[in-house]
C-alpha cells in the first residue's frame, strides 16, 4: 500500500504537550518538514526557547539545546560560529525574542548571522498562563492586562519584521500565518527558504508566524483562528519584508 | 639585588613605556622583573605611574610604596612620593617642569632638565628616555650594553624606525653632567 | 622555551589560545579589555572567532553554544560584567557545559571602580547564579600563573564537564611580568560524545539542557553534579605554602594579596617573628586541610583580603574555629601594603587577635 502521509524524520515520537488547538504543532511540523525535504538532518542542530516550545528539545529528532530566556540567537551564533558547516536554526516565541531576548534578535540579525530563526507570534506569555506580551493587541485582555492592553501606560506592540527590516544586514524576513489551508502551504514555503538560505550561505533569515492560542486567549480553536484572520494578520500584515538575494537579482 | 623604581608624570609623556624599556631590558639580564602600570579612564593627560622592580629574587607585591629610586616627569608627582623614596635611595627630576629642588637629605637627587634637552634634539617626546639614561649612569639598575636590543622588543613593530631616537636620547641623559 | 615578557591579561589570552580555545566572546571593560584585544588581532589569524557581543549576556549564551558543540571557549569580563553573565553560568553549570570564564575583578558593589579587589569571592566560590552548583575557582598570584592556570582551567573543565572560573584582580591583568607560555596543545583533548555536532545520521538526538520538571530527575541530576564536585575536592585543590613548617602565625591570602603578604612575612621573619603563609591556589575547591593541619600548631590565622572579609569565613570554616582568625583589609580598589600586613602580624605575634 503506497504511504501518502507520515511524520516527517525530523520529528521524535514523543507526544507533544501543547494544548488542543494550539498551532505550535503545525509549526513543528512545517519545520521538520523542511528539514527533511532538504536532506539536512543529520547536521541540523536546533536551539530551543524558554516558552510553551521550551520542549521542543524533546519533539525534534536533530541535536537539540535548550536557551535560557531570550538567548536562542547567542546560543544559536555560537554553535554556527563553532561549526559553521551545521545548520543551525532558533524556534522561539513573542516574549522571548522581542522582549527578554530583543538585544540577542537585533544584534544576530545585524551581524547577517547565518542562522534561521522561526518566531511565533501568539500574542500572549501561554507557557507562565497568558500574561501580556510585547506583540500583545492594544486592548487585548491579559492575565497582566486585565482591563486590556493600554498603549498609553504599557506601549504599543512590537512589529517584529518591520523592526528587523529596518537593518541593512539581514538577508530574509517573512511573516506568515497558519490559521487556514493557504497560509500553511505559504508558511511551508517560507520556512523552507529560510533554511535553504542558511545552507546557501545567505545569512539572517526569520519567519515570523502569527499564530494563535485558544487556551489562553479564552476562546475555541476554530474562533481563535477566526480571531488571527480578524485581529492578528490586520495588525501584523503578511508578506516578505526583506529578500536581499531578490532584490539584489533584480 | 632587589631595586624598586617609581616613574611618574603625566599621561603622554611616556613614563609607562620608561618603565617597559627598564622592564625589558632587566629580563634580557636575566633578572626577575615585574611592571605594573596606573591605570585609569584617563588616556592622555591624567597623571600616570608605574611601578617597576628589577631583581635578583623573585618579586613579591610587583606595587612599589617605598622606592629606591624615583623619576618624576611633574611636579605633583614630585611632591606626591618624594619623601616615600628610601634613605640612600634615588630621585631624577626633570627640571624643565619642576622648578623646585629636594628637601630630602638622605637621598641622592638629580635634576636634568629633559623636557628640554629633548626639543632641542629635535625628539621632543623622548624626555623620559633622556631621563632613563641618567638613570643608568646613576643607579646601573640595568646596563647600557645590548639597549638596542631591548629597545627593539619594546618598541612596537610599525615604530621600530624609532629605535635610534629612543637610543640618543637614552644616550644624551647617560652623558648629561649634573 | 625562552621568557618573554607580557601582560597578565594578555598572557591569558595567548595561554588559552595555545590550549585550544579558538572561540572568544566579550563585551569591554576595565581592567580586562587587554584579553578581548588580544584576542581580536590573533584570533581571525588562526581560524578562530572573535566577537564583540552585544552584552555580557550575549556573550556568555555565545560560550554556552560553542561549549554545547563541544569546543573550548571562553569569555573574559570584570566584576560588573560578571554578575550579568552568572544567568548563563548556572545554565552551564546545570548542562554540565566546560567553559573558560576569566574575571579579573575590580572594586565593587555596583559600577564600583576600576582599581583591583577581590570582593567577588563569594559569588565565585558559593554559587553566583542560582541553583546548586559549583564552579572551579582558581587564583593566580603572577603573569605566569595566569598563563598556567588558564591553561589548567580548560583540562579541569573538560575533565569534570563543568565550568572553570580564573578569578584575578586588575593588578595581576595589568602588569607585565617575563612568562613562559605553554606549549600549542594538540592532543589529549578529552572526547565529548555528548556533543550537538549534528547526529550524523549515526546516533539517537544528543540534548544539552538544564530543564527536569520532574523533580526526581532534577534530584538525581543535582546529586550525580555533586559526586562528581566530591572528585574535584578530593583531587584537584592546589596550594602554595611558604614558610609555614615552624610558622606561630599562618597568613591566608590569595593572588595580589598573597604578593603583598609574601613581603610582610619576609619583613616578619627578619625581626624573628615566625610568620607562613598558606597562599590557595584553588579557592574552589578550598584548601581546607592545609588550613586545618596549620590550626595545630599556629597561634592564629590572618586573612590578607581585599574584600570586607569574604574567605575568611572559609578559614574559619576549616579550622574549625579552632584558633582565632583577624582579617587585614583594604576595600574599593586599595591594596594593603606590606607594612599594614605586618603591622598585622605583629599585633597577633603579641597575642592580639
Amino acid at each position: 500500500m503506497a504511504v501518502v502521509f507520515s511524520k516527517p524524520k525530523a520529528l521524535t515520537d514523543a507526544p507533544l504537550h501543547y494544548c488542543p488547538g494550539c498551532t505550535h504543532g503545525i509549526i513543528h511540523r512545517l519545520v521538520a518538514e523542511a528539514i527533511d525535504s532538504l536532506g539536512i538532518l543529520d547536521r541540523t542542530v536546533g536551539v530551543a526557547p524558554v516558552g510553551c516550545a521550551v520542549m521542543s528539545y524533546d519533539y525534534f529528532s536533530c541535536d537539540m539545546v535548550e536557551a535560557a530566556h531570550g538567548r536562542a540567537p547567542a546560543v544559536a551564533t555560537g554553535l554556527k560560529r563553532a561549526m559553521p558547516d551545521r545548520i543551525i536554526f532558533t524556534y522561539q516565541g513573542d516574549g522571548d525574542l522581542a522582549s527578554i531576548g530583543m538585544a540577542e534578535t537585533v544584534h544576530a540579525a545585524t551581524r547577517n548571522e547565518n542562522i534561521t530563526v522561526i518566531f511565533v507570534n501568539n500574542a500572549i506569555y501561554g507557557m507562565t498562563g497568558g500574561q501580556m506580551a510585547p506583540t500583545s493587541l492594544p486592548g487585548q485582555v491579559t492575565q497582566t492586562s486585565p482591563y486590556g492592553r493600554d498603549v498609553k501606560t504599557v506601549g504599543y506592540p512590537i512589529k517584529v519584521c518591520e523592526l528587523l527590516s529596518g537593518l541593512d544586514a539581514p538577508e530574509y524576513i517573512e511573516r506568515v500565518a497558519v490559521n487556514n489551508v493557504k497560509n500553511v502551504m505559504k508558511a511551508k514555503k517560507a520556512i523552507k527558504k529560510a533554511f535553504q538560505n542558511q545552507i546557501e550561505g545567505k545569512g539572517f533569515s526569520l519567519i515570523e508566524v502569527v499564530s494563535s492560542c485558544p487556551t489562553n486567549w479564552g476562546m475555541t480553536p476554530q474562533k481563535a483562528l477566526d480571531w488571527v484572520e480578524s485581529d492578528m494578520i490586520p495588525y501584523y500584515p503578511l508578506g516578505v519584508y526583506r529578500d536581499k538575494s531578490a532584490k539584489e537579482a533584480e | 639585588m632587589y631595586t624598586q623604581i617609581l616613574i611618574a608624570g603625566f599621561g603622554g609623556q611616556g613614563v609607562l613605556f620608561a618603565g617597559k624599556v627598564l622592564a625589558y631590558k632587566g629580563l634580557t639580564e636575566e633578572k626577575q622583573i615585574s611592571w605594573l602600570p596606573s591605570y585609569g579612564p584617563e588616556m592622555r593627560g591624567g597623571t600616570a605611574n608605574c611601578s617597576v622592580i628589577v631583581s635578583d629574587t623573585p618579586v613579591g607585591s610587583p606595587i612599589v610604596h617605598d622606592p629606591d629610586i624615583l623619576v618624576v616627569m611633574n611636579l605633583p608627582s614630585f611632591d606626591k612620593y618624594e619623601n616615600a623614596v628610601v634613605p640612600g635611595g634615588y630621585a631624577f627630576v626633570d627640571s624643565t617642569l619642576i622648578d623646585r629642588k629636594s628637601e630630602r637629605s638622605d637621598i641622592s637627587a638629580f635634576y636634568i632638565p629633559a623636557t628640554k634637552m629633548a626639543r632641542g634634539l629635535g625628539i621632543p617626546t623622548l624626555a623620559n628616555m633622556i631621563m632613563i639614561g641618567k638613570v643608568i649612569r646613576e643607579t646601573g639598575v640595568i646596563s647600557m650594553d645590548g639597549l638596542r636590543d631591548a629597545l627593539a622588543k619594546t618598541v612596537s613593530a610599525k615604530h621600530q624606525d624609532l629605535i635610534d631616537a629612543n637610543l640618543k636620547a637614552i644616550e644624551a641623559g647617560y652623558s648629561f653632567e649634573g | 622555551m625562552a621568557k618573554v615578557l607580557m601582560k597578565g591579561n594578555e598572557a591569558i589570552a595567548e595561554s588559552a589560545i595555545r590550549s585550544g580555545c579558538r572561540h572568544y566572546f566579550g563585551y569591554p571593560i576595565t581592567p580586562q579589555t587587554e584579553v578581548a584585544a588580544y584576542m581580536a588581532k590573533r584570533m581571525p589569524k588562526i581560524g578562530g572567532t572573535f566577537l564583540q557581543a552585544e552584552s555580557e549576556i550575549s556573550a556568555i549564551n555565545m560560550v554556552y553554544g560553542v561549549s554545547s558543540a563541544g569546543k573550548r571557549v571562553m569569555t573574559s569580563s570584570s566584576s560588573p560584567g560578571v554578575s550579568l553573565k552568572q544567568e548563563g553560568i548556572s545554565y552551564l553549570a546545570g548542562s554540565d557545559l566546560p567553559a573558560l570564564i576569566v574575571n579579573v575583578q575590580r572594586g565593587g558593589p555596583g559600577l564600583g571602580g576600576i582599581q583591583p579587589s577581590q570582593s567577588d569571592y563569594f559569588q565565585a566560590t558559593k554559587g553566583g547564579g542560582h541553583g546548586d552548583y559549583r564552579l572551579i575557582v582558581l587564583a593566580p598570584a603572577s603573569v605566569q600563573e595566569m598563563a598556567d592556570l588558564t591553561s589548567k582551567a580548560f583540562d579541569l573543565a573538560d575533565k569534570y564537564r563543568m565550568p572553570a572560573m580564573l578569578l584575578a584582580d586588575g593588578t595581576i591583568g595589568q602588569m607585565m611580568e617575563p612568562v613562559e607560555l605553554p606549549e600549542e596543545k594538540t592532543d589529549g583533548f578529552v572526547e565529548k560524545p555528548w556533543a550537538v555536532t549534528g547526529t550524523g545520521g549515526k546516533r539517537e538526538h544528543n540534548i544539552i539542557n538544564s530543564l527536569y520538571l520532574v523533580p526526581e530527575e532534577l534530584e538525581k541530576k543535582n546529586l550525580e553534579r555533586y559526586e562528581r564536585y566530591k572528585l574535584v575536592e578530593q583531587n584537584e585543590v592546589m596550594v602554595e605554602e611558604y614558610l609555614t613548617d615552624d610558622a606561630d602565625i599562618c597568613v591566608v591570602a590569595f593572588g595580589i594579596a598573597a604578593r603583598v603578604s609574601k613581603n610582610a612575612i619576609n619583613a616578619a621573619r627578619a625581626k624573628g617573628i615566625k610568620a607562613g603563609l598558606i597562599r590557595p591556589i584553588t579557592l574552589w575547591p578550598f584548601p581546607k586541610d592545609a588550613i586545618k593541619k596549620a590550626a595545630e600548631k599556629v597561634k592564629g590565622f590572618i586573612s590578607v583580603e581585599l574584600s570586607m572579609g569574604q574567605m575568611i569565613e572559609d578559614i574559619r570554616l576549616a579550622e574549625e574555629c579552632r584558633k582565632p582568625v583577624v582579617l587585614c583589609n583594604r576595600v574599593g580598589g586599595m591594596i594593603p601594603s606590606p607594612d599594614e600586613v605586618l603591622s598585622a602580624i605583629e599585633k597577633a605575634e603579641g597575642g592580639e587577635f
